[in-house]
């Protein structure tokens, strides 16, 4: 099986679906003659022309409308936010628009739309820059939410998106991008909805997403030289969220720590704990822990910006809290 | 702004033309009974919500509407029972959608601010000023993308023209040459604001400079000058794949809302008065009349007719069911295959 960076996964769920359906394009800042600020569009703009990888000014709100209406109309766009903190400059588009109009319209008007870019923070981007956005989108009926943390899952659930009748929210991970991992030759489609059992284990089931599914990985081997065998559940959908598969594991691990990179207050976690009380309250040996980003906006200073991320050791104090071994 | 001195309608008058102009009235004069029946059903609590209506503003959804083909496409803001029944959406199913029943355009689901028709190319009445802008822009991309010769027209109020989804919209449209046609109904007030204490420029049409796009301004009370200038735009959409931006100088008789005045802080009772004597549908009939095209008698048997199709869509929407219980949960995402 070839091995791919993130990036290069993604360049390819694109080009394979532009090739498989000319109502796909590619529309955002810097997709085409630069071949995208991250390069995920490297070489569309050459092999399929400037119709159908578009760049735009910038103007957020502007293309993501542009997109809705598109949308509404047959096409199917990916919209590509050069990172989702200037997404919050379209998110009325997002929520009152591509969210509602299937609903407000009775059923009427489809938006097959994927707006996608990287969310989440690299490193000393401060405040306005590094920030994760997955449960402001997924709080909303009507988004569908996809936050992939492998090459792999990142081809399989772009191409799943892009053809999907619904809009998706797809989220990258900033520092995915260089990461490199085995991805299946041709035709492969992730069904969006489904989590993924990263790493068995039965001692305690470490739940997260996108970039904290390599925390939780490194984690887990941390844990395995103290004994103890953390099972790793990655998401890869936050909504529609899997609430079967979380279940099925803490069933067996009894014991659960959320990890992800958003702030705390009605975060993701709230929800996978709150599915986790309400249909298991009984096999649960101990309360469910999150581990979080600091509920502050991000500070530049490194070690102040080191304090607010998530890492294996928080995750590993976490799942040791849970077993009450500390 | 284009003023139009009209020669005699008898001049080149043939039956299809007669007819056609008859239409035309009859579409106004819907528009207007169907609008007082709405604002009467919203003060019996038969419609609930918010009701923006359309009354004074008719010329503007006629003129323009009846310029497009079957296969354009048409977006309006929140005030858009107008547009709908101009597109030829039925009383009765704007009459349902406003009472919430499941007999509606939108099933229910809508109400008088989201009303749909997807087979009319009607894509909805949206709720937040400006941002169904873009929307339209994205459709006259689509248009293009595609190589296609409709348009993609847009309704909004003079007060969008201050939100950046106006600025964006337009850009990109005269940026890559879209067939898009952003009609704004220039009806002097956002809500309670005058249009000369929201916009540096009093001139709408002249924002249309920043983008190097074509721009009229029209008389929005004069059905043919209206027409005219649509006439235009639409020609310059489907030729040369350019977009205009239409201003449409209009006027709302009725308040923002059916919660809203119709006169007080923001404006005289003696300015409304004033600007119903510019009556778009006494103006046109009167013309009609004028010129032999129809007789007194004949616009009073119109208006008959048009006032027993509005009683008959309140009886439908009254008497109309409303949505099952488990349609609560039904076209929030596509079903599944």
């Amino acid at each position: 099986m070839p091995t791919l960076t993130y990036r290069d996964a993604l360049n390819q769920a694109l080009r394979e679906e532009m090739a498989r359906d000319d109502r796909v394009f590619l529309m955002g800042e810097e997709v085409g003659l630069y071949q995208g600020a991250y390069k995920v569009s490297r070489g569309l703009l050459d092999e399929f022309g400037p119709m159908r990888v578009v760049d735009t000014p910038i103007t957020e709100l502007g293309f993501a409308g542009v997109g809705v209406g598109a949308a509404m109309t047959g096409l199917r766009p990916v919209i590509e936010f050069m990172t989702w903190n200037f997404a919050l400059l379209a998110i009325d588009q997002l929520v009152n628009g591509a969210a509602k109009l299937r609903y407000m319209s009775g059923g009427q008007v489809a938006v097959p739309i994927v707006f996608r870019g990287p969310g989440g923070a690299a490193l000393q981007l401060a405040a306005q820059h590094s920030q994760a956005f997955e449960s402001y989108y997924a709080h909303v009926p009507g988004l569908k939410v996809v936050a992939p943390a492998t090459p792999a899952d990142a081809k399989g659930l772009l191409k799943a998106a892009i053809r999907d009748d619904d809009p998706v929210v797809f989220i990258e991970g900033e520092m995915l991008y260089n990461t490199k991992g085995e991805v299946p030759e041709g035709e492969v489609v992730t069904p969006i909805g489904r989590a993924d059992v990263k790493r068995a284990g039965g001692d305690v089931t470490l739940v997260c997403h996108s970039k904290t599914v390599g925390t939780c990985l490194r984690a887990a081997e941390q844990l395995a030289e103290q004994g103890i065998q953390a099972e790793v559940l990655d998401l890869r959908t936050i909504r529609p969220l899997d609430v079967a598969a979380i279940l099925a594991s803490v069933e067996k691990t009894h014991r659960c720590v959320v990890a992800e990179e958003g702030w705390p207050f009605a975060g993701v976690g709230a929800q996978v704990v709150d599915e986790i009380q309400r249909a298991i309250f009984d096999e649960l040996d101990a309360p469910v822990l999150r581990v979080t980003g600091a509920d502050v906006p991000m500070p530049y200073n490194r070690h102040l910006e080191k304090l607010a991320k998530v890492d294996a050791a928080k995750v590993v104090a976490a799942a040791r809290k849970v077993l009450y071994l500390e | 702004m284009t003023t139009t001195v009209h020669a005699p309608l008898a001049d080149a008058v043939t039956p299809e033309q007669a007819a056609t102009w008859k239409r035309w009235l009859r579409q106004m004069l819907l528009i207007r009974r169907f609008e007082e029946k709405a604002g009467e059903a919203y003060s019996l609590g038969r419609i609930g919500g918010f009701c923006h209506l359309y009354i004074g503003q008719e010329a503007v959804a006629v003129g323009t509407i009846s310029c497009l083909r079957p296969d354009d496409h048409i977006t309006c803001s929140y005030r858009e029972h107008g547009q709908a029944l101009a597109r030829g959406i039925s009383a009765r199913a704007v009459m349902a959608e406003l009472f919430g029943k499941a007999a509606g355009c939108s099933r229910g689901k809508g109400g008088s601010m989201h009303l749909f028709d997807a087979s009319l190319g009607f894509w909805g009445g949206h709720g937040i000023v400006g941002g169904h802008i873009p929307l339209t822009t994205g459709m006259a991309f689509a248009i293009k993308y595609r190589k296609g010769d409709q348009v993609a027209a847009c309704f909004f109020g003079e007060a969008a023209v201050n939100n950046g989804a106006f600025h964006e919209a337009l850009n990109m449209a005269a940026l890559w040459k879209l067939p898009a046609i952003y009609i704004c109904e220039n009806n002097r007030y956002g809500m309670g604001t005058a249009l000369e204490r929201a916009s540096a420029v009093y001139d709408i049409s002249e924002r249309a400079q920043s983008y190097d796009m074509a721009k009229e301004a029209v008389d929005g009370q004069d059905l043919l000058a209206v027409r005219d200038a649509m006439g235009r735009a639409v020609a310059r959409a489907r030729a040369e794949h350019l977009p205009t931006l239409l201003e449409v100088r209009t006027y709302r008789f009725m308040g923002h809302s059916m919660s809203d005045p119709i006169h007080g802080h923001y404006r005289t009772r003696e300015e409304v008065e004033e600007q119903r004597a510019r009556d778009p549908i006494a103006l046109w009939a009167q013309r009609l009349v004028a010129d032999g095209i129809l007789t007194d008698g004949e616009v009073k048997v119109m208006d008959a007719e048009v006032v027993a199709e509005v009683e008959d869509s309140y009886a439908f929407a009254d008497a109309a069911p409303d949505p099952e219980p488990d349609e609560l949960y039904t076209d929030v995402y596509a079903p599944r295959a």
